[in-house]
């Protein structure tokens, strides 16, 4: 493998990390304040599918942006009713909306577009452009920093960069607010943030609607940058490898950018069947690069996770007096 | 306090859970532009206003019985398998390498130890997500999630590189043996007299799906291993401190649901298809989910919602064929029915508990 090839992959590593990153941090959200969410591949689903569709029939990614955020917000607000407010089981009402979205959006798309649950394909105003960052040519001659910043680092859609930029932002929101000190208390110990007079449900409704967000971006990049429209179930299992992530990086925003990269260099190889068959010097069938993801998901989480501690009150339903 | 009277619980609330959902199904036929009771009549009328109709509703019925009696099983266990999919597409792979290999005389022995082969296979591949939930902790919801997509990868590439004959393009392997072939309902009340619509699948399989649920009964509320496994669903520290051991429960829990769900094989691959497809199994396996939270985890109750998820499949299929509403609706009610029944349970039980207190004040 030359140098070229690993920049490539690199490249194609990036990007099929930014979706998972944005639905860790996401999960992480939600799941510090004590609201498990396996629904995050529902939320980016109906989040592709939704600006697909607004970008397709307007031209404009940004109406299309601003209507996949409103989807996954809506969902993560059921989400929120079902198991804020009305205490239910937070897996089965993530399943619920993982089923909805699937559903839904090839239900909606066949009604509108009658193209076999499909949005028509986008092109120019309708998708998040490559942004070229400053200097990439002139560095470019520069050896081995030159190429990695032009090729790697540079020539990203604007969301691949909201991604790397939520990292930091998460964790300062998280580690370095008081809304941040809440909202990782509310997962741990709700009765205590109760007791100081602080709104458990407020700060779970918020954690939840941030989830709702960062989803919402991640599903929005799956249709309009990284592919070229929306298609049926092509989140492919990207929410629930997200929370595989997201137990792997212990709930931290740095690891979590580290583990997404990590699962995001393995579907970019799982796509270069030439560059695996030149590695190990046999060729390997298509069908297992295909759940090679999905395999590895399972490994690691079985067996590299080391002992991963979840918030302590994740999952149960905050009942202010017995 | 038993605050409800035990019939309210049992039927009341998924009754209203489920008229729920089915407004909320009603209003997104409304939205697509299509007209709901027109929508609703045509269903019934194609699901159950013949035996045409009735012939496929009990052919989907017993997919659920067998997908949803293997999610009500792991969660007397509190455990959540959604790999049913996975598993039920393993069973199928089972069917037909026993239905290939062997040259079967009689179609009785066939079924017999394709059932094994499904069932064994299913617990199989169930047994992987339990062993590593309950020796490395990892996530059995995540893993049993990938490991429908592993088998689905898995079964590709037996289909296009071992099973699929040569001169085929199709990824689908050989068609069974003749001697393989089960009997449908159809042939069976015809011989005895009772007029069925014929080229229906529903078939024998149903009867093994009527005794699954028996089974299944009898082994979670009248025997020890039920009892353990209930114990160790209710509380998994006093279970523990019972002396049941927790590696146990979760490995045998898992492998009966599993080999539940792989026995669905025996019919759509054996009874229905009679070859073994990709994709096979059609979202069966996370039917069952809605199933088993519809039928409070009662074989019964399973049992019953599975006719109901037969009439909602069957109904779905005539609508995607004489209206322009897709089949995907069917997973729409099915998202619905498992909000409503699963996580906002409490929205309907609160206001109906309260009902049922002021009329107890009122009354005494």
């Amino acid at each position: 493998m030359d140098f070229m090839t690993l920049l490539q992959i690199l490249d194609s590593s990036l990007r099929l990390a930014t979706p998972l990153l944005f639905a860790c941090l996401a999960g992480l959200f939600s799941e510090r304040a004590g609201i498990f969410d396996i629904g995050l591949e529902g939320k980016m689903l109906a989040a592709a599918f939704l600006s697909a569709a607004i970008a397709a029939v307007y031209g404009s990614v940004w109406l299309g942006l601003f209507a996949g955020l409103m989807g996954s917000l809506a969902m993560a607000g059921l989400h929120g009713v079902a198991s804020i407010t009305f205490r239910g089981n937070q897996l089965i009402s993530g399943v619920a909306i993982n089923f909805l979205a699937s559903g839904l959006t090839v239900l909606i798309a066949q009604s509108w577009f009658s193209q076999g649950g499909r949005t028509p394909p986008l092109s120019g105003g309708g998708r998040f452009q490559e942004i070229n960052l400053p200097f990439a040519d002139a560095f470019s001659n520069v050896p081995i920093i030159g190429p990695f910043y032009a090729e790697v680092i540079s020539g990203h859609s604007a969301l691949v960069y909201v991604a790397l930029l939520a990292v930091p932002l998460s964790w300062y929101v998280l580690f370095r607010t008081r809304f941040g000190l809440r909202l990782r208390a509310v997962g741990e110990n709700p009765a205590a943030v109760d007791t100081a007079g602080v709104s458990v449900i407020g700060l779970r409704f918020a954690a939840v609607a941030i989830c709702g967000l960062l989803c919402g971006f991640g599903g929005v990049y799956l249709s309009t940058g990284l592919d070229a429209g929306f298609g049926r179930e092509m989140t492919a299992g990207r929410g629930f490898i997200a929370l595989a992530a997201l137990i792997f990086a212990k709930w931290r925003p740095w690891h979590a950018l580290y583990a997404t990269f990590l699962f995001g260099f393995l579907q970019a190889i799982a796509l270069r069947p030439d560059v695996i068959e030149a590695l190990l010097g046999f060729k390997v069938q298509v069908q297992l690069l295909k759940a090679l993801p999905y395999i590895l998901t399972v490994v690691i989480l079985a067996g590299f996770v080391g002992k991963a501690i979840p918030p302590r009150a994740g999952g149960e339903a905050y009942v202010k007096e017995r | 306090m038993q605050i409800m009277p035990k019939w309210a619980d049992i039927f009341l609330i998924p009754l209203i859970n489920l008229l729920l959902a089915f407004f909320i199904s009603g209003l997104v036929i409304l939205a697509i532009g299509e007209d709901p009771i027109a929508a609703l009549s045509l269903m019934v009328e194609g699901a159950l206003g013949s035996s045409y109709g009735w012939g496929f509703t009990l052919y989907y019925a017993t997919n659920f019985i067998f997908t949803g009696l293997a999610v009500a099983v792991a969660f007397h266990a509190s455990l959540f398998n959604i790999g049913g999919e996975g598993q039920a597409t393993l069973g199928g792979l089972g069917v037909a390498l026993i239905c290939l290999l062997v040259p079967w005389p009689h179609w009785t022995i066939a079924l017999l130890a394709a059932s094994v082969g499904a069932a064994a296979f299913g617990a199989f591949w169930a047994l992987i997500p339990a062993y590593l939930q309950a020796k490395r902790g990892s996530h059995i919801v995540i893993t049993t999630i990938m490991f429908n997509y592993i088998a689905f990868s898995l079964l590709n590439y037996v289909l296009v590189e071992v099973l699929r004959p040569a001169g085929t393009m199709d990824p689908a392997s050989a068609k069974f043996p003749e001697a393989t072939h089960l009997p449908t309902i159809s042939d069976m009340l015809n011989a005895v007299g009772i007029p069925f619509a014929a080229r229906t699948p529903a078939n024998v399989t149903l009867i093994i799906a009527l005794v699954a649920c028996v089974a299944v009964y009898y082994l979670i509320w009248r025997t020890k291993l039920g009892y353990q496994i209930r114990a160790f669903g209710k509380s998994e520290p006093a279970a523990k401190y019972a002396g049941i051991s927790s590696v146990k429960i979760t490995m045998i829990a898992m492998a009966i649901s599993g080999g539940l769900a792989g026995l669905m094989a025996i019919n759509n691959v054996m009874g229905e298809a009679e070859r073994l497809v990709l994709n096979s199994v059609e979202g069966a396996g996370f039917i069952g989910i809605a199933v088993a939270l519809m039928g409070r985890s009662h074989p019964f109750g399973v049992l019953l919602a599975s006719i109901l998820f037969g009439f909602l499949y069957q109904g779905g299929a005539e609508l995607a064929l004489w209206t322009s509403i897709p089949r995907d609706l069917i997973v729409v009610i099915q998202a619905l029915v498992i909000l409503f029944t699963g996580a906002l349970d409490g929205m309907v039980r609160r206001p109906v508990e309260q009902i049922f207190l002021m009329m107890r004040k009122s009354g005494g």
